[in-house]
């Protein structure tokens, strides 16, 4: 399992370096500010449309869910009908050997890769490289990662957090490359620097948006064609498939492939999206003459019948990277996972377990953008708190915290207590405040737990007098108009 | 007709006087108001942060002091609490069928305080006046968990003289959460001084929001900034319950 990565330092290390980094920390906010106005600009065109397309794919994908043994089988014999070579992989481990085997019958030297999410979180190509392959990454912004040694700052778009001079730089480095940081030089030279290793790999790795089960198709949503060069070049291929990729048939991905795009950057399709069906035939002259799927678990099946369960719908877009209000300022980095921002939080304690993760599930507010922007209408601020609770059911919270939370606890359900800390905590609390702000300010970031707020916030001190009394003491206001019985709507507008 | 008031523990604790506002605009408006003393918070603090069982009393509290049969409706000034009993609440009494039940009964007839006035009374023109430049906070609690949209800004729309400028990302969050704001600072922090920006872009003399917790955040938020230099004109924090009650 590969899915942590620098967490040798806590997150809130992670979260400091990523806040004194100006360059990256501007370009995820553009970046979101762009993602936010297209694909608010294409919502906004489809009118009810929308809810009734997050609608449809919710269904599809919990049907495909609850049905997930018969859609495994379906997809495995059709994929087989057309040709592919399937693998079962309980757990990265199985899914690495399947690899390496297929690596040692070809008697392979180098592989080309089409950027997936899958591969990262084996740790593909830190194990074939290990074992002596080459590896190349063909997808520009994971070739530049690659090249620089760096991880995904987002799943969709994950290099970021490096702008056209620092990746002139990275190539110049690297790929001996000589010319400007004019992105279309850039992408220019990519083209000719690539070309050669598409021709020389032997096979080619790459992963899968959406497995069709009736046609046995594992399909490819790319913008920039290397993923069609990793299919069609290398006389071989392996295809990662996770088993929540699994959709029934063509109609429903249809639904997919209308909502990803638009999800995902705000377009209403992508530059390629490829549906394929198998190695190429005795008469066909292009494709690969042997093509393997690997079908991943990997973990995944744990959430079944959990209330974690609604996650098998991630179609893993970034849609709720794009509106997290936490992600935009932390990126991806301070998370430490190759899955980041709300889909991440749920996602990587699903796979990895809760004590390595650091506190990554309370750097939340629970602000629920995620969930209204989530095409697959997963509640992942709800699926947050649950790993909250589960986190201290299990025992596993910090327990210098538990004082503070049974302090709360007493206060809130023993009126009489909470009275006395009023009457107490008041004239104390204005003892240390600044009294023209009536506020504890800056001076008071040496008090426990007070300081997590007033090292970046006031905190308005206590009022001398309770609502509660002013409102048993209060002589009611004559009413200038009398009040008429239910004559609205009930409940919110929305 | 019988309304039981919910304030939230933080209008009790700090800002009496947004509580005062509200019920003197629902007095106004005809409203019998009670406020039951045997309760002090929702509780979501706790819950939030994982410590559901905590939350158990705390929640049934609030239950027993609100859900009782002389009270015909609740009406909550604070949308993050009402949130908390209708839609979490029932996280908490899972295993309590006599509480769940309760809390369904009890969301039936909850109503937050903006959406009461406007959807249940069918008023927006409260005969409020108040000349000067406003912008709205979006609250998340309100907004998006609660569906409520219109009614906040039908309200300020009806008040004389008030001068209405929608901020950027109205609807993004301040970064308050709860205690996420203790534990997280300086993320909270970022969040809180991006949303002050946006207030402070608008030009407006005064930020009105619908949920208590957002104000004490950004008014801390903007405190802070006008301290260290980021900011050089007061901006007033309110709750638009006080902008209602205004005749100024």
């Amino acid at each position: 399992m590969n899915v942590l990565y620098h967490n040798d330092v806590t997150l809130r290390e992670r979260v400091a370096e990523c806040l004194q980094d100006d360059f990256k920390h501007k370009a995820i906010e553009t970046a979101q500010e762009v993602f936010y106005a297209k694909r608010g600009a294409l919502v906004e065109e489809m009118g009810e449309g929308w809810q009734e397309l997050r609608l449809r794919a919710t269904e599809i994908r919990n049907h495909v869910t609850e049905n997930l043994d018969y859609y495994v089988k379906l997809f495995a014999e059709n994929a087989e009908a057309n040709g592919y070579i399937m693998h079962y992989a309980p757990t990265d481990q199985d899914a690495l050997a399947d690899v390496i085997d297929i690596f040692e019958k070809h008697q392979a030297q180098t592989t080309v890769k089409s950027k997936s999410m899958m591969t990262e979180e084996v740790g593909l190509n830190e194990v074939l490289e290990e074992a002596g392959y080459t590896v190349v990454e063909t997808d520009c912004a994971e070739c530049i990662l690659q090249k620089a040694e760096s991880k995904p700052s987002h799943i969709v778009v994950p290099a970021l957090h490096f702008d056209r001079d620092a990746i002139c730089d990275i190539f110049t480095e690297k790929c001996g490359y000589e010319g400007t940081s004019v992105p279309e030089e850039l992408t220019h030279f990519l083209r000719r620097y690539l070309r050669p290793e598409f021709l020389n790999a032997d096979i080619g790795i790459r992963g899968c948006n959406f497995a069709v089960a009736a046609t046995g198709s594992p399909t490819l949503i790319t913008n920039e064609g290397n993923g069609r060069m990793v299919d069609s070049v290398p006389k071989v291929q392996i295809i990662f498939v996770g088993i929540d990729r699994i959709v029934p048939d063509l109609q429903s991905l249809d639904v997919m492939e209308a909502l990803v795009p638009r999800s995902a950057v705000g377009s209403k399709m992508t530059a390629y999206f490829s549906v394929d069906s198998g190695p190429a035939h005795a008469d066909e002259v292009d494709g690969p003459v042997e093509a393997h799927i690997i079908l991943m678990d990997n973990g995944r099946s744990r959430i079944l019948k959990t209330e974690f369960e609604p996650m098998f719908r991630c179609m893993r877009c970034g849609a709720c990277l794009n509106i997290c209000p936490v992600y935009r300022h932390i990126t991806g980095h301070g998370y430490g996972s190759i899955y980041p921002g709300p889909m991440g939080v749920v996602m990587t304690p699903n796979l990895v377990g809760y004590d390595e993760i650091d506190t990554m599930v309370f750097a939340c507010s629970l602000c629920g953008a995620c969930s209204d922007h989530c095409p697959a209408t997963i509640p992942l601020h709800d699926l947050i708190r649950a790993h909250r609770i589960e986190i201290v059911d299990e025992g596993k919270n910090h327990s210098n915290e538990v004082p503070v939370f049974k302090l709360l606890r007493k206060m809130w359900s023993d009126v009489g207590f909470y009275k006395f800390a009023m009457s107490a905590g008041g004239p104390m609390m204005r003892l240390f405040a600044d009294s023209s702000k009536g506020a504890l300010t800056v001076n008071s970031t040496w008090m426990p737990v007070v300081k997590g707020w007033t090292s970046t916030r006031d905190f308005d001190v206590l009022s001398k007098d309770r609502f509660r009394t002013w409102f048993k003491n209060h002589k009611p206001l004559a009413a200038e108009t009398p009040v008429q019985e239910n004559q609205g709507t009930e409940g919110g507008d929305a | 007709m019988k309304i039981a008031f919910f304030p939230g523990c933080m209008v009790d604790m700090i800002y009496p006087e947004i509580g005062i506002a509200a019920v003197n605009v629902l007095e106004r408006l005809g409203c019998d108001l009670e406020y039951p003393d045997e309760q002090v918070c929702c509780g979501q603090g706790l819950l939030n942060s994982g410590y559901r069982d905590f939350n158990y009393p705390v929640a049934k509290m609030v239950i027993d002091a609100y859900d009782r049969p002389e009270y015909d409706l609740f009406v909550s000034l604070t949308g993050s609490c009402m949130n908390a009993i209708i839609n979490d609440y029932p996280i908490i009494f899972k295993d309590d069928p006599v509480y769940l039940e309760r809390t369904k009964k009890l969301a039936e007839r909850s109503y937050e305080f903006t959406d009461f006035i406007v959807n249940y009374l069918g008023k927006t023109d409260l005969g409020a006046s108040f000349h000067d430049t406003v912008t709205y906070h979006k609250s998340c609690h309100v907004t998006r968990l609660l569906g409520i949209k219109e009614p906040p800004l039908k309200l300020l729309e009806a008040v004389d003289g008030l001068q209405y400028i929608e901020m950027e990302h109205a609807d993004r969050c301040c970064g308050f959460g709860g205690t996420f704001s203790f534990k997280q600072p300086e993320i909270a922090g970022e969040m809180v001084y991006e949303k002050c920006q946006t207030i402070i872009d608008t030009g407006a003399n005064v930020l009105v929001g619908a949920d208590v917790p957002c104000l004490l955040n950004i008014k801390g938020g903007l405190s802070r900034m006008r301290s260290d230099g980021r900011l050089d004109r007061d901006i007033r924090v309110m709750h638009i319950a006080q902008i209602l009650d205004a005749r100024e």
